[in-house]
């Protein structure tokens, strides 16, 4: 089967999942529920979209398949923005209420720790991304103790508040901010539009990019900042989804067997369409929302990275 | 040509290239020889811009590389390393069209798979092109990189011990292609050997690094024989004429 095929048959299948989240069962409250469904459509495609895309660019620059942006403690620092928020201001505070502002806060939080992080760790000759993943793991695990600290210690009615920005969750998606993500999105796209072939060449590593004429060491800056303003939007817009552009990442190498960003990138967000409103949509027609999506990714997520891990560790061995 | 004036590079305090000047003559094979830790790959490196210099400077003519806006430098000068791990699976073709790269961006025009075609069939891979480069052996591996720099066009080639890994029949070939690059189309390559003997029946040019330095630089017959050998790998090295090539028999000679 030709890769062209297999897009075509994964946009079909995701805009058929679209279609029947938006309208099955809907009689009677139409004018209701319409609108709200379509803005949950959008918002799980923007999030689908800025995870594969972040997840697919941030394993190339890296040079493995296991890793997803979320190791640089992005999560950590949104949830880190959040606990204080609530802790030192509570939950009726201008921050927690103005949701532009609690919005933008935690994606400035979040680029900002990024950035730092990046400038910190940038020598002349050579990034060294090893070093900045471990640094950035710790960082995060430091954060991540610093919040449930600040849990331990805060008011119980607090902390339920707090508890709804803990898990990802489309069902109170905020309407005015999933076209400010969009916005974001859809700027990344534009810039990355051109970086798409130079992504190709960098899969071929460091010093046959170099030689084929690529800036490698910028590129690299330039595409982990990328990576994290589009992990930091949806995370701000959503909450933290863990495994979720692992799976979808690998599962698009595997289908579309090319080199060619363009493509893996597409078939990556398709299947994270095709995951995100399926999956949303038989937790609510099948599970009757008795679970949430979330945790859902998490148990597949979970499963296929072990599969990953030992398949990987076979093909070293 | 290419000038290297005044290079150095340290790793902490220790200068692996202290002080280098070396001057790069066009349409001729130099070779870079020296014993372990010389600095081979590290000038190597510095001179294709892999890696900057911490002082001095390398001069493609007459500009300074760090000028030159990186895809024009890579129309002009290539470089393959010697470990070229993947992470993706490509076919040799899709590999040798990457040598383009710096000329389409990606999307081939009808001249570019010219050259891709050129470059397939001079290193003799035409016939396995669709097979992926995780079949393949260590030499036909090795063509297939060495393929993609040849589809890049460039005037300096430039291959860091392009011979690791291979067998005798394998290295030769490898050595007679690089000689018909030179003879055939005119280029400039430099190449970082172990093997003296390849480099004395292969090169027109050798230049000699020790501890970092340049010991000795000079044709080949200049730097072929026991008295140059002795102060460059520390051993008593018997030069032999077979054929009309120079053989070093350093086999059972002691140092």
């Amino acid at each position: 089967m030709r890769n062209r095929t297999k897009l075509i048959i994964l946009a079909v299948i995701s805009v058929i999942c679209m279609l029947l989240y938006a309208f099955y069962d809907i009689n009677g409250g139409f004018s209701y529920a319409f609108p709200r469904r379509l803005i949950k459509i959008l918002a799980m495609t923007i999030t689908g979209v800025a995870i594969a895309y972040s997840t697919v660019v941030f394993q190339t620059i890296t040079h493995n398949r296991i890793l997803t942006p979320s190791v640089m403690g992005l999560d950590s620092m949104y949830m880190v923005v959040q606990t204080f928020i609530y802790f030192f201001l509570g939950s009726t505070s201008i921050l927690v209420i103005n949701k532009y502002l609690n919005f933008s806060i935690s994606i400035i939080a979040m680029v900002a720790f990024a950035l730092l992080l990046y400038r910190f760790l940038f020598r002349a000759d050579k990034f060294p991304i090893y070093l900045l993943l471990l640094i950035g793991m710790i960082l995060g695990t430091l954060l991540g103790s610093a919040t449930t600290f600040l849990q331990v210690l805060i008011d119980p009615n607090e902390y339920l508040n707090l508890q709804s920005k803990m898990f990802a969750s489309f069902t109170k998606v905020n309407a005015d901010l999933v076209w400010v993500a969009l916005a974001i999105l859809a700027a990344a796209f534009l810039y990355g539009f051109k970086m798409m072939s130079k992504l190709d060449v960098m899969s071929l590593g460091r010093e046959n990019a170099i030689n084929l004429g690529v800036n490698y060491d910028k590129v690299v800056m330039n595409m982990l900042v990328l990576s994290s303003i589009l992990i930091a939007t949806s995370t701000a817009l959503v909450g933290p989804i863990t495994f979720f552009g692992l799976i979808v990442a690998n599962l698009s190498y595997q289908f579309l067997s090319t080199y060619k960003h363009s493509i893996l990138i597409t078939g990556a967000s398709l299947i994270s369409i095709i995951a995100l409103v399926g999956g949303q949509f038989i937790i609510e027609h099948l599970f009757e929302l008795n679970t949430t999506l979330s945790v859902i990714i998490n148990f597949v997520g979970g499963i296929y990275f072990i599969y990953l891990l030992l398949r990987e560790s076979r093909s070293a061995g | 040509m290419i000038k290297v004036k005044g290079l150095s590079k340290f790793f902490g305090k220790k200068a692996v290239i202290d002080n280098v000047s070396v001057t790069i003559e066009p349409g001729k094979i130099t070779s870079f020889i020296g014993p372990n830790g010389a600095g081979k790959s590290t000038l190597l490196s510095m001179v294709s811009r892999l890696l900057n210099a911490d002082t001095g400077e390398v001069l493609l003519e007459t500009n300074d590389i760090r000028t030159i806006k990186s895809d024009e430098f890579a129309k002009r000068v290539s470089i393959l390393k010697q470990s070229n791990f993947m992470n993706v699976r490509l076919t040799i073709r899709e590999l040798v069209s990457f040598g383009r790269y710096p000329y389409s961006k990606g999307r081939l025009t009808k001249e570019d798979l010219k050259f891709v075609d050129q470059a397939l069939e001079y290193m003799n891979l035409t016939d396995m092109q669709d097979r992926y480069l995780d079949e393949l052996s260590g030499g036909q591996r090795q063509r297939a990189f060495i393929a993609m720099v040849i589809a890049q066009d460039t005037e300096y080639v430039l291959l860091d011990e392009p011979l690791n890994n291979l067998d005798m029949k394998h290295s030769v070939q490898i050595m007679k292609i690089l000689r018909k690059l030179v003879d055939e189309l005119g280029k400039t390559v430099v190449i970082v050997l172990h093997d003296i003997n390849f480099a004395s029946v292969y090169s027109d040019r050798i230049v000699a690094l020790k501890d970092g330095r340049v010991i000795k630089e000079g044709t080949t017959d200049e730097i072929i024989n026991s008295a140059a050998l002795k102060q460059i790998y520390d051993m008593d090295i018997p030069v032999q004429e077979q054929n009309g090539c120079r053989i070093c028999v350093y086999f059972n000679s002691h140092s």
